[in-house]
């Protein structure tokens, strides 16, 4: 059968829109140069070393004992806190979705679903030095045990689990939300048990579920730069090992070499996630539930559910809270009272703090609104268009959320700093602020792109076509429709982009140039040299800022949001 | 009140689409030829899949045929986009601009035309009175009926005055009551402005009530074309006449031909029909009877078996056994006739005329 015509038509009606056509062509250059060339230019460089083609660098660096001992601790880590976080999420969602809940540990709750949004990823990583380490708070001052060592192994564990099962928690939670309580109620009817409906119904149902949120933390642990950084010590992850070799050992090729191990690692964990457990999700859970559930009352399984639950979140907004805290203190782990702003100031006089914020706040904010704008438009192309590389543009802009940011930063260097393919070309950009928006861009867009898919799916195609059919042609379809359709995505993905981008570290650490001041360098750095009080004042402003930034965000949105005027419907 | 009726022309038109699960090609249309004229109302009718669907869509421009040219007023317009095409479209779940208020909505595509304010203002208040929502301009979609929306998204559609306006299962989201009133509302709007329309549903008393003329689409193929009472009364296949309103099939033998109605050996019974010509004298044949035009009497030309009998007001049903062929009779107004009960025997009769060999 010729399906030829009809694909020749296809493309003559493509071309006839010469926006969209420029469109795509700028969208598939941008994605091109700067996911998919990095990322190519870290294999040919670690195979086609000054000898030709060979796995020469591959071996060398397979032969260091500190990167296979790298490996085997990464994967080590990102095994436990994979399994520690689902399990943890899932104890919280199932505490939220299926128990009556009292107003406070709800709120708690949600508390601790939001933290790690707004924070900076190495937040908890300091106050667990601080509260637990060798003069932590708790340890040596409530506990008298001098010499605890936080740093290494359980260091990181405790850590990356701190942060990442909210990520589990808020997944599973609308798992859980779509099982159809019948099916339980089914299965209490034929006379099981509370226990046994959950292990014979709700477990089976969301097993695919937990496989995914374990990956995905698998896949977060793994690319996590920050916290092995500051709480690693001497226990080396891939992640920071690539650093070391770069910004230590000066062995450009190698850490190609590595960050291509990396992202293998990466890539075949996400595959497996994407079109293997994401599909089988879907697929045991359809549609939404019939009605209400019958939340337990039973005081029995109540009370102990939600002190659990309830002490592991005030835990953990104890952690956060620490930092503010800790930045009030004029002397960690010696003198504590009175309470002090001496360190904030110290930020601004001594340590340019009023130029680190300046930076990281306007690289941010330029990079924000392109992010947002670029994950609207490749949504919008992705979900409502039809054309050739749409699934080339879609495959990339989601590539770019299993590469972890050490691995760009890398590729970043190694494809940007000779120029493109070391010819030159294009190499005036590294060392200076575009590279870093960039960056910013392109490890924000997975995200902003991912919720606008959804936020799209749910708007009924044939509102476009119809706009489509009255001769609007594309720009003005997405202008004037798709674009005020999304608008509290659009709004939230500004926003996301920008929570994302001033609290970036990973790849930024390894690009950035002394004439830029960067906020979470300036952290990294303080923790790193053991000043604490300074790097917890960074911190608390940059927590403050990302939070206020969200709440604008709630308050643009409550004025502006067109979700209220068109939930009314159906 | 358009411009210009124009007519539709199909010609020879494919459409290939590729089954999700099997990878497979398929024909969702195939080799279809249609001659729409201009300011007739013309149905799609066929059960979902048979790809009315599609090739309304390939008439507005959303999918390209894989084979063959549509022309609009003699124009071909294969390679037009949607928004280049002389068609505007009545979606199926109305696919209002949810942001917009009814007036921004119904003047969303004169705007794009560059009219000016006081002409769209007048065009639309026009429309808006046609279609009986005059006062409504202010409000937004989501504070409308369901009937109000389909309303708007008439007038939408009509302010742009197409050459053809194009209609996709416009009311299957009406309840039942509604759907019957908006279906004349309908025909008169069309009526009133004179335009060419293509109406696609699987609603076949829609299809009867509505069209001057309707074709029936079978797995991507059309079946038959034809006014109302073409098709109710002659179909030209089981499939058709199964479609369009109930239908019982006997198998038969025809045996001669006397004047224009036929003699049928059906279960050893000769048996008069009408409309034979096609059908060679010895050869099988399948004769359709419709349920109202069929009775059940003492005396008559087959012996039944009476397997169910419900009184359903305006009519007797029955549901016999003549052999192994179970039929369905509706036995009009029953008030003063014999009522069979289940288990008795029986004969049906029917005048010559009302059934006939396909």
């Amino acid at each position: 059968m010729a399906t030829t015509q009809g694909a020749a038509l296809d493309r003559k009606k493509l071309m006839a829109d010469p926006i969209m056509v420029t469109t795509i062509v700028v969208l598939i250059t941008f994605l091109t140069l700067f996911i998919l060339y990095p990322l190519a230019i870290l294999l040919i460089d670690s195979l086609y070393g000054t000898n030709g083609l060979s796995l020469e660098t591959f071996r060398r660096v397979l032969a260091m004992p500190t990167f296979t001992r790298a490996i085997s601790n990464t994967l080590k880590i990102g095994f436990v806190v994979g399994i520690l976080s689902t399990l943890i999420g899932l104890l919280f969602a199932y505490v939220e979705v299926y128990v009556r809940l009292h107003k406070i540990s709800g709120g708690l709750f949600k508390v601790v679903s939001m933290l790690p949004v707004v924070s900076p990823p190495f937040v908890l990583s300091l106050s667990m030095i601080m509260l637990f380490g060798k003069a932590g708070l708790i340890t040596r001052f409530l506990l008298g045990i001098y010499d605890n060592n936080v740093y290494g192994y359980w260091g990181i564990v405790i850590v990356q689990t701190l942060t990442f099962f909210p990520v589990c928690y808020m997944m599973l939670k609308g798992l859980l939300k779509n099982i159809d309580p019948s099916l339980e109620e089914a299965a209490r009817d034929m006379g099981a048990s509370r226990m046994k409906v959950f292990t014979s119904v709700t477990l089976p149902l969301m097993l695919p579920g937990l496989g995914n949120a374990f990956l995905v933390t698998f896949i977060e642990s793994i690319a996590d730069f920050a916290n092995p950084m500051i709480i690693g010590g001497s226990y080396d992850t891939l992640a920071t090992s690539i650093y070391l070799q770069i910004t230590g050992a000066f062995d450009k090729e190698g850490a190609a070499a590595m960050a291509v191990v990396l992202l293998c690692i990466t890539l075949a964990m996400f595959g497996v996630q994407k079109y293997y457990l994401e599909s089988k999700t879907a697929a045991t859970l359809t549609g939404k539930a019939s009605r209400a559930r019958m939340l337990i009352e039973d005081k029995s399984v109540t009370v102990p559910l939600t002190v659990l639950c309830s002490l592991a979140a005030i835990f953990v907004i104890m952690m956060y809270i620490c930092v503010p805290i800790g930045a009030l203190f004029p002397t960690w782990g010696y003198k504590f009272t009175p309470l002090t702003f001496k360190w904030f100031g110290q930020v601004f006089s001594k340590y340019h703090g009023l130029k680190a914020f300046r930076d990281s706040f306007r690289l941010s904010l330029i990079a924000s609104p392109i992010t947002a704008l670029l994950s609207m438009i490749i949504s919008y192309l992705v979900v409502k268009r039809k054309f050739k590389a749409k699934g080339f543009i879609e495959a990339v802009s989601m590539l770019a959320m299993a590469v972890p940011g050490t691995v760009l930063g890398v590729g970043y260097i190694r494809g940007f700093s000779g120029g493109l393919f070391h010819t030159g070309v294009l190499g005036g950009i590294y060392g200076t602020g575009l590279i870093l928006i960039i960056v910013f861009v392109v490890r924000s867009l997975p995200t902003g792109t991912r919720s606008g898919i959804s936020a799209l799916r749910q708007i009924d195609k044939s509102i476009e076509e119809s706009a489509y059919d009255m001769g609007a042609d594309s720009f003005k379809v997405f202008m004037t429709v798709t674009l005020p359709l999304i608008k509290d995505s659009f709004l939230s993905g500004l926003v996301t982009a920008f929570v994302r981008s001033i609290t970036a570290i990973s790849a930024i650490i390894l690009l950035v140039t002394p004439q830029y001041l960067l906020i979470t360098v300036q952290i990294n750095e303080f923790a790193e040299k053991g000043a604490f009080s300074i790097a917890c004042a960074f911190a608390t402003i940059l927590i403050l800022i990302t939070y206020g930034s969200v709440l604008l965000m709630n308050l643009l949105m409550r004025f502006f949001g067109t979700s209220r005027k068109i939930e009314g419907e159906e | 009140m358009a411009k210009e009726k124009k007519g539709v022309r199909l010609e020879h038109i494919s459409k290939i689409y590729q089954d999700p699960k099997t990878h497979k090609d398929f024909y969702a249309v195939h080799d279809t030829s249609l001659e729409i004229e201009p300011g007739s109302f013309v149905t799609l009718l066929g059960p979902s899949g048979c790809g009315k669907t599609t090739t309304l869509r390939m008439i507005a421009g959303f999918e390209s045929p894989d084979e063959g040219e549509i022309y609009l007023g003699g124009e071909p317009i294969n390679a037009l986009t949607p928004n280049k095409r002389d068609t505007a479209m009545v979606f199926q779940s109305y696919a209002l601009l949810p942001h917009y208020n009814i007036f921004d909505n119904v003047a969303y595509g004169l705007k794009l035309r560059k009219l000016d304010k006081d002409t769209i203002k007048t065009k639309v208040m026009d429309i808006l009175k046609l279609v009986g929502l005059e006062g409504m301009e202010a409000r937004m979609t989501n504070q409308l009926s369901g009937g109000q929306q389909q309303r708007v998204a008439l007038a939408r559609a009509l302010v742009l005055e197409p050459g053809v306006l194009l209609f996709d299962e416009p009311l299957s989201n009406l309840d039942a009551k509604l759907r019957v009133s908006m279906r004349t509302e309908i025909r008169r709007i069309q009526q009133e402005a004179g335009i060419t329309a293509i109406y696609v549903t699987h609603d076949q008393s829609e299809a009867m009530a509505l069209s001057d003329k309707i074709i029936i689409m079978e797995k991507g193929v059309v079946a038959q074309i034809g006014t109302p009472q073409e098709i109710y009364y002659h179909p030209k296949s089981e499939f058709v006449a199964d479609f369009i309103g109930d239908a019982n099939f006997l198998k038969g033998k025809m045996l001669r031909h006397e004047g224009s109605d036929g003699v049928v050996e059906i279960n050893g019974t000769e048996v008069r029909v009408a409309e034979t010509q096609s059908v060679k004298d010895g050869s099988e044949t399948t004769v359709v009877l419709r349920p109202e035009s069929t009775v059940l009497a003492d005396e008559g030309f087959l012996p039944v078996k009476v397997i169910v009998s419900s009184f359903m007001g305006a009519y007797q049903l029955y549901h016999v056994m003549l052999g192994d062929n179970k039929l369905i009779i509706h036995d009009y107004n029953p008030k003063g006739k014999k009522i069979y009960a289940m288990g008795d025997s029986a004969y049906i009769r029917f005048e010559p005329g009302s059934a006939h060999c396909i």
